[in-house]
């Protein structure tokens, strides 16, 4: 029977998780083993398998993999350099955020793939330009919902402090950032997610390398089943990714989980 | 001279888009002597908790001033410790490291402390781990360890159940018994008034003054036994008459 909120096991979770994976892949093979869609449109699952095991064996596919995780990894490092601290700064002063913010929350919305054609101007086709669309994809999301964390510590807490003799620095230090540290790391789990997103736009244009680069080859050959293993490949990196965030998370701040 | 003076002050929070501003406490005069434990006493709404946050410097007089053994208070500061009636630990630290969180709060004295409030075993629990109680309790130890000149307490045990609350009044009565440390007490019961106060300043309705203040003049140490002794229940008769009138003007009720 169906509960609202009722928890379900640890053994049920994974089990029930494992299904629709399966369920997925069923369905697939349903569709395409029976003859239902073209091969042309879309491959089967074994087929997809093997042009998969080919990619890594033949055509170095691990490269293509590896240097897309850097491009992902360096372009979201670099916009968690510049986005934490300047958040931390906005959510914590007042006058620092009415300076940034209205211009933040206008470039929040300025699409990272329309600056491609000028960043390729500027930056050229090579690693660089890669890096700044992931950058300006991500940095002024992650500005904002940090400020926003740290703008929302509870004031008792902060007041608290005050009459404990912390001063204003001592407020930021070791209240404001302790406090809000856990989200934080939740807010950067969630945009790395977006961050996969631009690395692949990045590299179906001009780009000689990557997951991205690969999917647009396949496509000149009409080959789906080496466009859907790519993008698989992508999930299954993003999965991983995200279950090692999750973990580190609730490893290093365990008072919040 | 008392040792903290509250000379005329006032509060006026300004409207709200453009409504009327709120007079959220009159001009009011108190004086706590050294050592004195002193009840603020009102119905619900009549600024005795903005009184107390003037005094602890949290918020700002719009007339008047508040002075501490002769220094005129402009902010918060560790000479005067706070308890505030919502949870105030930081959830990221331990019983310990939130004992120790004070600019004067020491190893030696977080152990006392610790001992003291019967929290030992407990020291390295982080806050969601223990009952309100024990977190009140901690909080208490967290001002006390900062060695502060006078302790405000708002409402401390307001979000309690009843017999948590008798042992937390035991409790802070015992401390206070053996330190003497000056308290200044904001509650709206007026059992907990009676109990730990040596005075009681009972607060008008809204906007908030001081109407009256009565001496309790019940030997120390005090035992919980006391609450049915006669003495007792003759101070709750005058300050539930006191508190009553207040609370009908506050709930625009004539008396019957």
């Amino acid at each position: 029977m169906l509960e609202p909120l009722k928890p379900v096991s640890r053994g049920a979770r994974i089990a029930l998780g494992a299904a629709f994976f399966v369920v997925f892949f069923a369905a697939w093979a349903l569709a395409t083993f029976g003859g239902a869609i073209d091969a042309m449109f879309l491959k089967d699952p074994l087929y997809t398998l093997t042009t998969g095991v080919t990619l890594f064996r033949e055509f170095g596919f691990i490269r293509d993999v590896g240097i897309t995780v850097f491009r992902v990894v360096g372009g979201f490092v670099l916009a968690a350099l510049v986005a934490v601290p300047l958040g931390i700064a906005m959510g914590a002063f007042k006058p620092v955020e009415a300076f940034f913010e209205p211009f933040v929350s206008f470039a929040r919305y300025l699409p990272a793939s329309a600056f491609i054609p000028l960043l390729i101007l500027w930056a050229g086709v090579g690693e660089t330009q890669k890096l700044l669309v992931i950058f300006i994809g991500s940095v002024f999301q992650v500005i904002l919902m940090v400020a926003v964390i740290v703008g929302s510590t509870r004031r008792d807490l902060v007041e608290a402090a005050y009459t404990l003799g912390a001063d204003a620095g001592g407020i930021v230090r070791r209240v404001m950032l302790p406090n809000a540290a856990p989200q934080i790391a939740e807010t950067l789990r969630l945009v790395l997610g977006w961050a996969w997103t631009y690395v692949i736009v990045a590299e179906l244009v001009g780009a000689e390398s990557g997951i991205g680069h690969m999917i647009m080859d396949s496509q000149r050959l009409l080959d789906t089943g080496q466009m859907i293993f790519g993008i698989v490949c992508i999930g299954v990196i993003g999965l991983v990714s995200d279950l090692l965030f999750k973990w580190a998370n609730q490893r290093l701040w365990p008072w919040a989980f | 001279m008392g040792f903290l003076r509250i000379e005329a002050v006032s509060r006026v929070f300004p409207g709200v888009r453009g409504g009327a501003p709120t007079r959220a406490l009159e001009r009011t005069d108190l004086e706590v002597q050294d050592n004195d434990f002193i009840c603020i006493l009102g119905p619900s709404g009549c600024g005795k908790s903005t009184l107390l946050r003037i005094v602890a410097g949290l918020d700002r007089p719009t007339t008047g001033r508040v002075l501490l053994d002769g220094q005129a208070v402009e902010r918060a500061g560790p000479d005067r410790g706070m308890v505030f009636q919502s949870y105030t630990l930081f959830p990221w630290l331990s019983v310990k490291e939130n004992i120790l969180f004070g600019s004067r709060s020491t190893e030696a004295k977080a152990a006392a402390l610790i001992e003291k409030i019967g929290l030992r075993g407990f020291e390295n629990h982080y806050p969601k781990m223990l009952s309100g109680g024990m977190q009140q309790r901690t909080a208490l130890a967290r001002a006390l360890a900062n060695d502060p000149k006078i302790l405000l307490l708002d409402e401390p045990f307001g979000a309690l159940d009843n017999q948590t609350r008798a042992l937390m009044q035991e409790l802070l009565l015992g401390i206070w018994e053996a330190d003497r440390k000056t308290v200044l007490f904001v509650t709206h019961d007026i059992d907990e008034a009676i109990f730990m106060a040596n005075r009681v300043a009972v607060m008008s309705a809204r906007p908030g003054r001081i109407k009256c203040e009565v001496r309790i003049a019940l030997p120390h140490p005090r035992h919980y036994t006391m609450k049915t002794s006669p003495e007792f229940s003759a101070y709750k008769a005058q300050l539930t008459e006191e508190i009553r009138v207040e609370a009908m003007k506050t709930a625009e009720m004539a008396p019957a």
